[in-house]
């Protein structure tokens, strides 16, 4: 039986080095932040979460993923604090499951689609008109279809259209269930229109063949918040640390590096901080 | 992203997830799958089915029955281990298990008739023959051993939902693919699978030989 002695031994060093790998990493007190694919793709919780973990000497971990499952995430008392975008998403959360909350800063929707321009929509500045011109051309339409925050505009202006695309009647009309950098990539691909943040399209736009077709819409706000899960509701969650989070990013140091955040020669964010903590 | 110190913890998180989930899945699965090869008992073949149903059972589902099961609402919620390393072993141990178990109880069946009776016949109780019959069919137990480590390492779906892909914390060489993937960096994401790959080779090899030296 020494080929097992041999065999055990050896898994037993792998899992060791393993642990010493890990446990390097560790720190003291942490808080975890649920949050949007687009504030993660844009590359700007990089350069933001180290600064607050060095200013307060809190760790953050953050999961990125679209803004209904962040505000569930949450919901189940699985995070800390939240940092989406989604107005009325967010006021149902804040019923029963949010602390309070903190408009933190802005970007806006755009509409981008192939250079073809198969639906003639390049240079408006309402995205209803375009997106009601993509409906009659049937033009190839990619949708973030993750209950997202950006999906939830997109169903808004949809809304706005007075028809409600769905991936089974319209074959033009096709359903990513992805991040937003995965979106833009298919649509990309497909030479079709889709939704996006500009941030995360600024960040990404050296590597798709996409050009933008419909800006400066005024509805097309995309206002970014901030809020720390109830403690009353969930008395595991890290309410100190979520608090101190939310009040820094909207206080001068926080809201300095989003304003002084750049992608290229762009600024992706405007911020916007007004503390509602 | 050069060989630095964020991709040696990828690396050694990988391991220490999927080592500790085929450990843990070897313990339980190679007496399990021993079991359903050498006893007679009624459902036998209704456990084996189920053994080998699991084969086909996705990670992603492993993964959502866990985060549920580890979720501040669901019933183990209270442990906190959703996000967090542990949780992902207990995931892939899911996984892993069932391979462990089925291709040992393969592989202790595959020996077992033809030693059955030489054993009895040479004299050997219930006991001896069992302990001969799992000393024979030893390099299919590192068969299973090998390939519930080569489903742990190279899953996604169950490590990316209980885990969170959390930088520094719970991320893996495949949920970084995926990450890096979906940001469009895919040197950087084929950088991940060269590392996986590699890896995976050393570790592999050195099994190997181990079942090498397990043919005397």
């Amino acid at each position: 039986m020494t080929t097992w002695r041999i065999a055990f031994l050896l898994a037993l060093v792998l899992i060791l080095a393993g642990l010493a790998v890990t446990l390097v990493a560790n720190t003291g007190s942490t808080i975890l932040l649920a949050t949007t694919t687009s504030a993660r793709d844009s590359g700007l919780l990089d350069v933001l979460l180290p600064e607050f973990s060095r200013d307060a000497g809190i760790g953050v971990r953050f999961v990125a993923v679209g803004t209904g499952l962040a505000l569930d995430t949450a919901r189940r008392g699985d995070a800390d604090v939240v940092l989406v975008h989604a107005p009325a998403a967010e006021l149902e959360f804040m019923s029963d499951h949010g602390l309070c909350r903190s408009r933190v800063m802005r970007n806006q929707y755009i509409v981008v689609g192939p250079a073809t321009d198969p639906a003639g929509i390049r240079g408006l500045t309402n995205a209803t008109v375009a997106f009601t011109r993509i409906l009659s051309a049937r033009a190839t339409f990619i949708s973030r279809g993750d209950n997202s925050g950006t999906h939830s505009m997109e169903k808004t202006i949809w809304s706005w259209v007075g028809y409600q695309p769905r991936a089974a009647t319209d074959p033009w009309y096709r359903e990513a269930g992805q991040g937003m950098g995965a979106t833009l990539e298919i649509a990309s691909q497909l030479g079709g229109y889709t939704l996006t943040d500009d941030g995360t399209f600024l960040v990404r736009r050296p590597s798709l063949s996409l050009e933008i077709d419909v800006t400066n819409d005024p509805p097309l706000q995309n206002v970014y918040s901030v809020i720390p899960v109830s403690p009353a509701r969930h008395p595991g969650v890290n309410a100190p640390g979520a608090l101190a989070f939310a009040k820094w990013i909207v206080g001068a140091r926080g809201q300095g590096i989003i304003g002084n955040y750049t992608v290229g020669s762009e600024r992706p964010f405007h911020p916007e901080g007004l503390d509602g903590c | 992203m050069a060989l630095d110190a964020e991709l040696l913890q990828i690396v050694g998180l990988s391991f220490l997830v999927a080592g500790t989930s085929t450990l843990i899945g070897s313990v339980i699965g190679i007496p399990l799958g021993a079991m359903i090869a050498l006893k007679e008992f009624r459902g036998r073949d209704f456990v084996r089915t189920l053994a080998f149903t699991f084969y086909g059972f996705p990670p992603v589902l492993a993964g959502l029955l866990v985060f549920l099961l580890l979720s501040k609402e669901g019933p183990l919620g209270s442990l906190e281990w959703l996000f967090t390393p542990i949780g992902m072993v207990v995931a892939q141990v899911l996984i892993v298990t069932p391979i462990v178990t089925g291709i040992t109880a393969s592989a202790v069946m595959s020996v077992e008739k033809r030693l059955h009776e030489t054993a009895l016949a040479l004299g050997a109780d219930g006991r001896q023959w069992r302990a001969t019959a799992l000393h024979e069919a030893r390099v299919g137990l590192l068969t299973a051993v090998m390939l519930g480590f080569g489903r742990a390492i190279s899953e996604v779906g169950a490590v990316l939902i209980v885990g969170g892909n959390i930088r520094g914390y719970t991320r893996v060489l495949t949920t970084a693919i995926v990450l890096e993937t979906s940001q469009a960096h895919y040197v950087e994401a084929t950088v991940f699978g060269v590392v996986l790959f590699a890896v995976s080779f050393v570790v592999f090899a050195v099994l190997q030989r181990v079942q090498g030296r397990a043919f005397l």
